[in-house]
């Protein structure tokens, strides 16, 4: 059985195309069988809605009378980068105010940040616009303090260089203190496990290979519609293997992904704050599988207790860049609400949001089915496990 | 007179300490415990209401004992709107106040079973617990 894009489209078009959530689609090839359940549908819709740092939007700010070649920039107080051109600036997601306390006291707080400037912006509520210059003949102006809407400005666009972990380890403390990191606070002697992905929800647990995202894949992006723009920075996928050789599912793979701000939602991007760690930015993001034949089919039907996540020392390995784990757990197990680490039970708790990534799918699934979404082919496929990209260490 | 409601919070080596015995035998208090949280080799909280004419002569007792004292007097909310059901408090909650609905993911508060250690106020990524006065 092979389907192709133009096929699954022409279904689509015609409202008989058959799309199923990623929770869907598993509980179907369960029940039917995999050869059944690939036959049976057309499209497999995934979703995620987490902190991914590694975001921010290009902003084109307009120009002014007299004109103002603005050096630096800040909104709401958060410095934004203007090194790019005379009103053209990036606003970075982790980026916090300068007069910020930072973790002076320790745990610092980091209420606001650069994601926290990008969801009032969407939200359509007023952002204080300061900048300053050195004046030139041709842009003279040298201070700018004013308001702006995202209705304001000309363009503005959400241009993420790394989201949609394909994978994320599952953080412990193995240290005799609270720690407080970007996966929440992680209390001593092995307290608590964090997480991070929605499991078989999430959208590159379901294309290992990279099969079918690849550049210009239409996604759903921050409450819009949004495509995958190049293969996200720190792209290293591969197979995860247990020391007897089985297949743990993938890991490492990564997305840079863009799109029209004006036509996102705040529901979808939030400014979030990590005690001791920073600021960051939830970002909901849903990526629809073509199954367009059974190999496709069998990766989108992986399960829960199909994938699994490394269990890393947050206290210790991580900080150091020890290699290695303390082993592997399913999403299955970590859904459970337990695991089990070094011989001790130890209490779970995810950092992405289940409902939502469900939520997320579903309102995909419901595009998909209106026929006002249509599957895109990749204009080119993105490096996959077979490339076998390793991490280069930084000296110093 | 009005019992006045505590708060405490101990860590693993009074759990097993008889804390509230001493309350009553040597301060000659009216203990009603209202909630309690107490696991051998764990943090502990509890929840009680005192009336008597030595409470804080007990209260001290206990502080000597190193047992965190605070008075109730305030309440936790969540906003409903704010809160994006990530989960990250469920593991942090002390007395499983905020928990994870299974198999749905979702996260629940229960404000009968929170004892105002403020913990979900300083990790939660948007903000939504918040202190009602
Ligand atoms: S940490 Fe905050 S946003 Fe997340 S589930 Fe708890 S209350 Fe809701
Ligand atoms: S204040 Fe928050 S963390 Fe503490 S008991 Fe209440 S709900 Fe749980």
């Amino acid at each position: 059985m092979e389907k192709s894009y133009a096929e699954i489209n022409a279904k689509i078009k015609s409202g008989k195309a058959v799309v199923l959530t990623a929770d869907d689609f598993v509980s179907l090839a369960e029940e039917k069988g995999l050869a059944a359940a690939a036959r049976q549908v057309d499209v497999v819709t995934t979703g995620t809605f987490a902190p991914m740092c590694s975001s921010g939007a290009f902003l084109n700010l307009g120009h002014t009378a007299p004109r103002m070649r603005m050096q630096k920039v800040w909104l709401n107080g958060v410095p934004a980068y203007a090194g790019i051109a005379a009103v053209d600036v990036y606003i970075g997601a982790t980026e916090v105010p300068e007069d910020d306390p930072l973790n002076t006291n320790y745990p610092g707080e980091f209420r606001y940040g650069g994601g926290h400037v990008i969801e009032d912006l969407v939200a359509r509520r007023p952002v204080r616009l300061e900048a300053v210059s050195y004046g030139t003949d041709c842009y003279p102006r040298k201070e700018l303090d004013t308001t702006i809407t995202l209705d304001d400005i000309n363009e503005a666009f959400l241009f993420n260089p790394r989201n949609a972990y394909q994978n994320y380890n599952c953080a412990v403390n193995l240290g005799s203190r609270t720690i407080y990191t970007y996966m929440g606070m992680l209390k001593p002697n092995l307290g608590n496990a964090h997480y991070s992905t929605s499991g078989q929800l999430s959208p590159l647990l379901k294309d290992p290979h990279f099969k079918t995202i690849g550049i210009g894949t239409r996604i759903f992006l921050g409450g819009g519609v949004g495509y995958v723009a190049w293969h996200g920075t720190q792209h290293f996928p591969s197979i995860q293997k247990s020391p007897d050789g089985r297949d743990l599912g993938p890991a490492g793979g990564t997305l840079a992904v863009i799109g029209d701000l004006k036509q996102m939602s705040p529901k979808w991007l939030k400014g979030v704050s990590f005690a001791g760690y920073g600021a960051s930015f939830a970002v909901g993001i849903g990526i629809p599988i073509p199954i367009l034949n059974e190999e496709i089919a069998l990766y989108a039907a992986a399960a829960d207790r199909d994938l699994y996540a490394p269990v890393v020392d947050y206290s210790e390995a991580y900080p150091s860049r020890t290699p290695g784990n303390l082993g592997y757990v399913s999403y299955a197990e970590l859904k459970s609400g337990k695991i089990t680490v070094n011989g001790r039970e130890v209490p779970t708790a995810p950092l992405s949001s289940y409902p939502k990534a469900r939520e997320i799918a579903g309102i995909l699934k419901q595009w998909v089915t209106e026929g006002k979404f249509l599957l895109t082919e990749p204009v080119q496929l993105l490096p996959s496990p077979a490339d076998g990209i390793a991490a280069k260490a930084l000296k110093g | 007179m009005a019992p006045k409601k505590i708060v405490l919070r101990f860590g693993p080596d009074i759990s097993d300490k008889p804390i509230i015995y001493r309350l009553v035998k040597d301060y000659d208090l009216v203990v009603n415990i209202v909630k309690a949280n107490v696991n051998p080799q764990k943090e502990g909280t509890m929840v009680l209401e005192i009336t008597g004419g030595q409470v804080e002569g007990g209260m001290n007792y206990l502080r000597d004992q190193g047992v965190q004292v605070q008075a109730l007097t305030q309440d936790i909310a969540r906003d409903e709107e704010k809160c994006i059901m990530c989960g990250a408090c469920t593991a942090i909650c002390p007395t499983g106040a905020l928990y994870m609905e299974r198999p749905s993911m979702e996260v629940r508060f229960d404000g009968d079973n929170c004892v105002v250690c403020h913990l979900c106020l300083k990790i939660c990524p948007v903000k939504a617990m918040e202190v009602r006065i």
